[in-house]
């Protein structure tokens, strides 16, 4: 009791204020009930709102399974990536290859992307991932820029003109070719995502990341193999974001060099590390601001860029630890 | 034969040589010690032992085979556990997710099993959350399982520590310095509780020490080192009777002359 009292008392407003909402959450009953709003709202979007809206919720949707794959290697393992937009583009030219060049059909072409993640994963991380930090940061940086330059400059890739003429995909005897199918698409992809984050984060392999960023001695004193471990953060990482890039190239039936360059890995990362790198909803909440606040600052013009990078130093100045509050004193497992 | 033989063992760093030609062997069953002044090397004995460094020369044999060139993880799988002079427990994390780190060498599930949420990975969740909280009732602080471990005071953040190397499940446990930072009180339960530890889980103890009075209460055998060398072994009596080890820790009596 008198732990309670000196916990609130020495809780800035904010925190305090954030733990009540938590406490809210506390309450399954409350907290089903709204995740069920959430989602019956999202179900819904579409038969009632414009095709902007949903092309905004489509991109949203997509950003949530990037970020979410990225948190997973920057949240989760600790690992800084900056070139991960290469792996989305490994998935969108491996799904954009196979389905323009050879015709071969969408959903076949999924588990080429998944290995060709893992290939490249295993490529870039499997020599790298003694490098920590700061070098490691840099090799991604540069693998990023690779991917990009050789799509690029390879005949099979389309050169600087990319794919064309990918596919539509057909699910059940529907040519998927619609924004509202995408969106229902994208949003299945997000909550599988959010699912898979969950569980991850919730079992032996979660913890086993989670102790290796405490503290990488005592974890392999415990036994954790962390180079192995690491390795399996670098490439489930990976896998995300080349699935959704194999969604992403169907979507858009084209892709060039020019949609995976520096600054979508930038935008990407910006979205995990506002939002809170590690905590799901956090990573959720920061892929819906990348997403929305270029759109609702349209009307500013030139100047929105501006006042987005502003508004991310304030953020940065103040919530260093991203927007996500941490749980005072218990465990921030929600 | 004896559960741990360390032969010959010798590391060096650069020019400096912090174990130098150390040999000794700690039978199964067996409270060891291992003493010495600031300095002399014994945590880099523990070091060596458990993989975070590799010994210039010499061998390490647990259970009869050779663990040089292991990694820690294969170490601890093996069945040798640790545990740090300064605290490194997972701090932002549970005091019973920090125990439950100790069971992930002898669990399997990966990333299939945690999406899908096999059956395997739900009878190993539950055998892992099971094993902690058997480890942290056997220390005495289950009740503390929910608190953050950052948040707990010195002496139980130890008890997190042991209870953490417990899980591992091993057959050596090695200490450093376990008393250091603690009371009176919590050094008296100390010493019952490594008993407990050797006779009812039938783990063999080898720790590094500072507090002399808690060493002469529990171990039956002692190894004396100084810059690295083996100075003395034996018991209690023994070693203190020993000239040797009276010099490494007072230095040499001064001739009455040298005034």
């Amino acid at each position: 009791m008198a732990e309670t009292k000196m916990k609130e008392i020495s809780l800035k407003p904010f925190e305090r204020g954030t733990e009540r909402l938590f406490e809210l959450f506390d309450n399954k009953i409350v907290l089903i009930s709204y995740i069920i709003l959430t989602l019956v709202f999202l179900i819904y979007l579409p038969l009632n709102s414009s095709r902007f809206t949903q092309q905004i919720m489509t991109n949203f949707f997509f950003f949530v399974v990037v970020c979410l794959g990225l948190n997973i290697i920057i949240g989760f393992a600790g690992l800084l990536n900056l070139g991960y937009a290469a792996f989305i583009a490994v998935g969108a030219y491996v799904t954009g290859i196979l389905s323009a060049t050879y015709g071969i059909n969408f959903w076949l072409t999924l588990p080429f992307s998944i290995v060709a993640a893992i290939i490249a994963g295993l490529a870039l991380a499997g020599p790298t991932l003694r490098l920590r930090g700061d070098y490691l940061a840099v090799v991604t940086l540069g693998f990023g820029e690779i991917v990009r330059f050789t799509a690029r400059n390879v005949e099979f890739t389309g050169g600087a003109v990319g794919l064309i003429g990918i596919e539509r995909p057909v699910f059940f005897g529907i040519v998927l070719n619609q924004i509202t199918h995408f969106y229902y698409m994208f949003f299945i992809l997000a909550l599988l995502a959010i699912i898979t984050s969950y569980r991850l984060r919730a079992s032996r392999l979660g913890r086993a990341w989670e102790y290796i960023r405490e503290d990488e001695d005592a974890a392999s004193a415990m036994g954790i193999n962390v180079v192995s471990t690491r390795l399996y953060a670098f490439i489930i990482g990976s896998c995300f974001g080349a699935l959704a890039g194999s969604f992403f190239a169907v979507k858009m039936t084209a892709i060039s060099p020019e949609s995976f360059t520096f600054i979508h890995s930038v935008m990407i990362l910006l979205a995990v590390v506002l939002g809170g790198m590690g905590k799901i909803p956090g990573v959720v909440l920061g892929a819906l601001f990348v997403t929305l606040f270029p759109e609702l600052s349209r009307g500013i013009g030139q100047y929105r860029m501006v006042i987005f990078a502003f508004v991310l130093l304030v953020i940065m100045l103040y919530r260093p630890q991203g927007i996500w509050p941490d749980r005072q004193g218990i465990s921030t497992k929600l | 034969m004896a559960l741990l033989e360390i032969k010959d063992l010798t590391l060096r760093f650069g020019g400096l040589c912090a174990v130098n030609n150390l040999t000794l062997e700690i039978e199964e069953g067996s409270i060891r010690s291992l003493i010495g002044p600031n300095g002399a090397g014994k945590t880099c004995v523990f070091n060596c032992l458990t993989g975070f460094y590799k010994p210039s020369s010499g061998d390490m044999l647990f259970q009869g085979k050779s663990t040089l060139n292991n990694k820690p993880h294969i170490i601890t799988h093996k069945g040798m556990s640790r545990t740090f002079q300064n605290l490194r427990l997972f701090k932002q994390m549970t005091v019973i997710e920090n125990v439950m780190a100790g069971m992930h060498c002898r669990t399997s599930s990966g990333f299939f099993d945690a999406v899908l949420r096999t059956k395997r990975q739900r009878s190993e969740e539950k055998k892992i959350r099971d094993v902690a909280r058997e480890c942290l009732d056997f220390v005495g602080i289950l009740h503390r399982k929910d608190s953050l471990a950052k948040n707990l005071p010195y002496g139980d953040q130890r008890r997190v520590e042991w209870a953490r190397a417990l899980a591992t499940q091993p057959k050596l446990l090695l200490l450093d310095e376990p008393a250091a930072g603690l009371n009176r009180e919590e050094k008296s339960r100390l010493v019952e509780l490594l008993r407990r530890i050797r006779d009812e889980r039938k783990i063999t103890i080898f720790l590094i020490e500072h507090d002399m009075g808690l060493v002469m209460k529990i171990s039956e055998k002692i190894f004396v080192i100084d810059y690295g060398v083996k100075i003395a072994e034996g018991t209690v009596q023994e070693v203190r009777d020993n000239p040797r080890v009276v010099e490494a820790y007072l230095g040499k009596e001064e001739k009455e002359d040298a005034v």
